[in-house]
């Protein structure tokens, strides 16, 4: 059962970033990352990840691509002002990207496809999680909230108008 | 006072430094001074010295000053190696040496390089000491190069004038074709010996047998650098052409001093020249032939100064005639008698050209007598000395020469003899053109005409004295003395007494080669006199079309022309061939196409740098591809 | 649980490197700066998935709290980010990357 489920969300995370990809619209690309993203938030319930699921809606779902969207939509961009590159490019860079997925799908063909056996299923549990976050990482946790701090500072500083005299 | 030998070198080394150093600092005269209170000071130590050596019975010392090259196998010290040799040549350079500083300041008194040219001096006379004082060849040989350096600066003093510097470039490159023997003389010393100091030599050198070919070679190569130095066929040309310098430079350097340098170092190394009797006869050779050679050249000469330089040569000649018949002593004593009165020949021609205010040509001089009385005296002493007639000193030292010729080869002694005579007949020509009849100047140098100041005329008389009483020293036994220079220098050539060859001359045979070469001398005397003084013969004038020999002969036989175009022209040929295509085409081009090759690449680099970014994620991708690329391929 | 036992690690990795690749694609073929940092994103996530996959196969925590800085640190670089679009957006009036090319050779 949880591999029908498992095919069908990589599935969806699969052709929905495809799309966002080849869209032509803006608008587009960014609904569709949305839906990939909630395909991802469905893996990560199925590993029994359930905080960071959660976390992972809120914050990009709900945060990240609505700040996209905003700006998106500030800046007014359609479809016909869109730029595109020269075919060959395109060619080019589906090439490598081809390559890349090519290169590290041969690395990897030979690991052992050992079924997961986990020690600890309830790793993903909110309060156990959450006994390694303030244990551990204490510091890191403190000290990613500086970051936040700067970089909204950073936000505001690049965008001020300058003050004309 | 032996322990302060190492003054003497120092002395005219400090005198150079200070003048050349300072000497916007101070005046004029303080130059010359300072100069020939150095060189003075030299000649009292000298005396020192000599004296030191006279009461040791000509034994040597060593003085050691420093080590100078101290590698695994190769050993040099400056050291000084002080016998009767080393004496006798120091209180020759000091003493004459000083007696030119002081004519020079006469001389050059109104030169506005007054002060550079006795730094130059100054120099040159502590080169030369090095040279005399050393106890390794290489000492010597720095010493070598240094007169050869002097020498140019000196030659070319007068630096404004082109030809002046050609003469002095010639000398230079022509004692440098010769040094070239030298060095390799000195390498194949050192390989054959393990060492260069001159005990060490001589005293391998009695392992060897007579004629051995390393002997034979080494000493060859040692005497290609006496031909370059002391002006001997072929490698004679440049010192006529170094008369360009002003006189005293002539007289103390091309006459009195760095020329005798060949002759010192035979005599230095006459163990190894006696070992190889092959090479002393080339020598003999060589000497006696650039004696007639250079005679023949001197007798059409018009200049004061190119007469006295062929005379030179051909004296030069005599001395190595002298060391190559054996006679080293006989070398050496005409190494001295002919320092004085070539030195006192010299500064007379210099006093009678700045009497002429210029002139040199002497169909344009004559009657000179009664303007220049003190210059005619001492120029006649030493006319008459270099002509060889008793008791002056030419004499002695030129007889005891023919007499060794006359032991090993009657050969020897005709050329000898021949030399003599055509060397007393041009210099009385000289005489009598400069001296007697009647003035064939302009009227402007008539009331030119003066008497030399003192600082000139002080030397002259000097030396003139020196010219007379020097023969003294070396009185032979067949006329009743003892050779007291014989005895002196024993010390320093007993060593080659053993391999002496030829038989010694009885009485009666020495009584009558003196008497032979004597009477052809006064003849010579009288036929130059009823030419130039009864006849009142010039020579003609340069536009006057001469006959075949005398045009021959006043073009030195054109060495200099047949020089130029064998030797010369080639090597100017190949040097603008090796210029145009190996090194234009060649080492530039290949230098140049590098720079061109790299400035080509990196423009070529440069263009990755296009400023899209969407190129330089492509670029990423692809590393990181062929990283991830590798990584799986090295499983 | 029965159900992680189900799907091998395999598979995440598969999955995690197509998503990778085509967020790459995705960056090298689009000229919209919009949508580049969307496909730079999709390439984060795809790193997220397989790091939560790794540490519920081993049972290890860090992996988790690893992926939350790194959303952390995913909001605070498009906050930045963002303006700085629309400061380019301001000085050129357009999103196209092909604009900033001064400096080149």
């Amino acid at each position: 059962m949880t591999q029908y489920v498992f095919y069908f969300l990589s599935f969806l995370a699969i052709l929905s970033a495809l799309m966002v990809v080849f869209s032509k619209n803006p608008i587009h690309s960014v609904l569709y990352l949305v839906l990939t993203f909630f395909a991802i938030a469905g893996h990560y319930l199925l590993l029994n990840a359930q905080f960071l699921a959660i976390v992972h809606i809120v914050v990009y779902a709900g945060a990240i691509m609505v700040l996209f969207l905003y700006v998106l939509m500030l800046l007014n961009l359609n479809v016909d002002s869109e730029p595109v590159k020269k075919n060959w490019v395109k060619f080019a860079g589906v090439l490598s990207g081809g390559l890349l997925m090519l290169t590290l799908v041969a690395t990897f063909h030979k690991a052992e496809a050992t079924p997961l056996i986990q020690d600890n299923p309830e790793i993903g549990v909110t309060a156990n999680l959450g006994k390694i976050l303030f244990g551990e990482f204490a510091l890191p946790f403190e000290i990613s909230s500086v970051l936040l701090l700067s970089a909204m500072i950073g936000a505001i500083m690049l965008s001020k108008k300058e003050v004309k005299k | 006072m032996k322990e302060l030998i190492w003054l003497v070198p120092l002395l005219p080394l400090v005198g150079f430094l200070l003048i050349s150093l300072g000497k916007s600092y101070f005046s004029k005269s303080l130059a010359g001074i300072l100069a020939s209170a150095m060189v003075f000071g030299s000649f009292v130590i000298s005396l020192g010295v000599f004296f030191d050596v006279l009461n040791g019975d000509g034994k040597q010392t060593t003085v050691t000053l420093f080590e100078w090259i101290a590698t695994a196998d190769f050993h040099v010290n400056i050291a000084f190696l002080v016998d009767s040799l080393t004496s006798i040549m120091l209180l020759i350079i000091t003493g004459v040496g000083f007696l030119i500083h002081l004519y020079s300041m006469g001389y050059m008194h109104d030169d506005e390089g007054y002060a550079k040219f006795f730094s130059y001096l100054n120099l040159f006379v502590f080169f030369m000491l090095l040279l005399v004082l050393g106890d390794n060849y290489l000492v010597m040989f720095a010493g070598w190069e240094g007169v050869g350096l002097a020498s140019y600066l000196l030659i070319g003093f007068w630096f404004k004038n082109q030809p002046y510097n050609d003469a002095a470039k010639k000398a230079f490159i022509v004692n440098r074709i010769g040094d070239l023997g030298f060095i390799l003389g000195i390498f194949l010393i050192y390989t054959t010996f393990g060492t260069i100091q001159y005990s060490g030599v001589f005293g391998g050198a009695l392992n060897f047998t007579e004629n051995d070919p390393t002997i034979v070679a080494i000493t060859l190569l040692l005497f290609v650098g006496a031909m370059g130095k002391s002006a001997q066929i072929p490698l004679y040309t440049w010192l006529p052409d170094a008369m360009a310098g002003p006189t005293p430079v002539s007289a103390l350097i091309h006459a009195a001093t760095m020329v005798t340098a060949g002759v010192y170092m035979i005599a230095r190394s006459n163990l190894l020249y006696s070992l190889s009797p092959d090479t002393l006869g080339f020598v003999a050779i060589i000497g006696g032939a650039t004696a007639v050679f250079a005679a023949t050249i001197g007798i059409f000469q018009n200049d004061i100064k190119k007469v006295l330089a062929y005379s030179t040569v051909s004296q030069l000649g005599y001395m190595f005639l002298a060391l190559g018949v054996g006679a080293f002593t006989g070398g050496v004593f005409h190494l001295i008698t002919h320092a004085f009165f070539k030195a006192l020949l010299f500064l007379g021609a210099g006093s009678v050209i700045h009497a002429m205010g210029g002139e040199q040509d002497i169909r344009k001089m004559g009657g000179l007598k009664k303007y220049v009385p003190i210059t005619y005296m001492t120029f006649l002493v030493g006319t008459i000395a270099i002509s060889g007639i008793p008791p002056f000193s030419g004499f002695f030292s030129k007889d005891e020469i023919l007499a060794h010729a006359f032991q090993v080869n009657p050969i020897f002694w005709v050329l000898g003899v021949l030399g003599s005579m055509m060397t007393t007949f041009y210099m009385f020509r000289l005489f009598y053109l400069t001296f007697m009849g009647t003035f064939r100047g302009t009227e402007d140098q008539k009331h030119h005409l003066h008497e030399s100041p003192k600082t000139m005329t002080i030397p002259l008389v000097v030396l003139a004295v020196l010219a007379i009483v020097a023969g003294f020293i070396g009185i032979p036994h067949v006329l009743g003395g003892n050779h007291w220079l014989e005895h002196f220098l024993a010390p320093v050539f007993k060593q080659s007494e053993i391999y002496a060859h030829g038989h010694k001359l009885t009485h009666s045979t020495e009584y009558v080669l003196m008497g032979v070469t004597v009477t052809i001398t006064i003849l010579m005397i009288l036929f130059a006199r009823t030419k130039f003084v009864s006849k009142g013969y010039v020579p003609a004038d340069d536009s006057v079309k001469q006959g075949f020999i005398p045009r021959l002969l006043a073009n030195k036989y054109y060495v200099d022309e047949f020089y130029n175009a064998i030797i010369v022209k080639p090597l100017n040929g190949l040097a603008s061939f090796t210029y145009k295509f190996l090194e234009l085409k060649g080492v530039d081009a290949i230098v140049n196409g590098i720079g061109k090759l790299v400035v080509f690449i990196s423009g070529q680099a440069r263009k990755l740098q296009t400023g899209n970014t969407g190129f330089y994620i492509f670029a990423m991708v692809i590393g990181m591809l062929v990283l991830l690329a590798l990584n799986l391929f090295n499983k | 649980m029965g159900t992680l036992q189900a799907i091998p690690l395999n598979h995440y990795i598969f999955l995690s490197v197509i998503l990778f690749s085509i967020g790459v694609i995705g960056v090298l073929l689009r000229r919209n700066a919009i949508i580049i940092f969307m496909c730079i994103e999709l390439m984060l996530n795809a790193v997220n998935l397989l790091m939560v996959a790794f540490s519920a196969h081993h049972g290890d925590g860090s992996g988790q709290v690893f992926v939350f800085f790194i959303m952390a640190v995913a909001a605070a670089e498009v906050a930045v980010g963002l303006s700085i679009l629309i400061m380019m957006h301001r000085n050129t009036n357009t999103t196209d990357v092909g604009f900033l090319n001064k400096l080149k050779f």
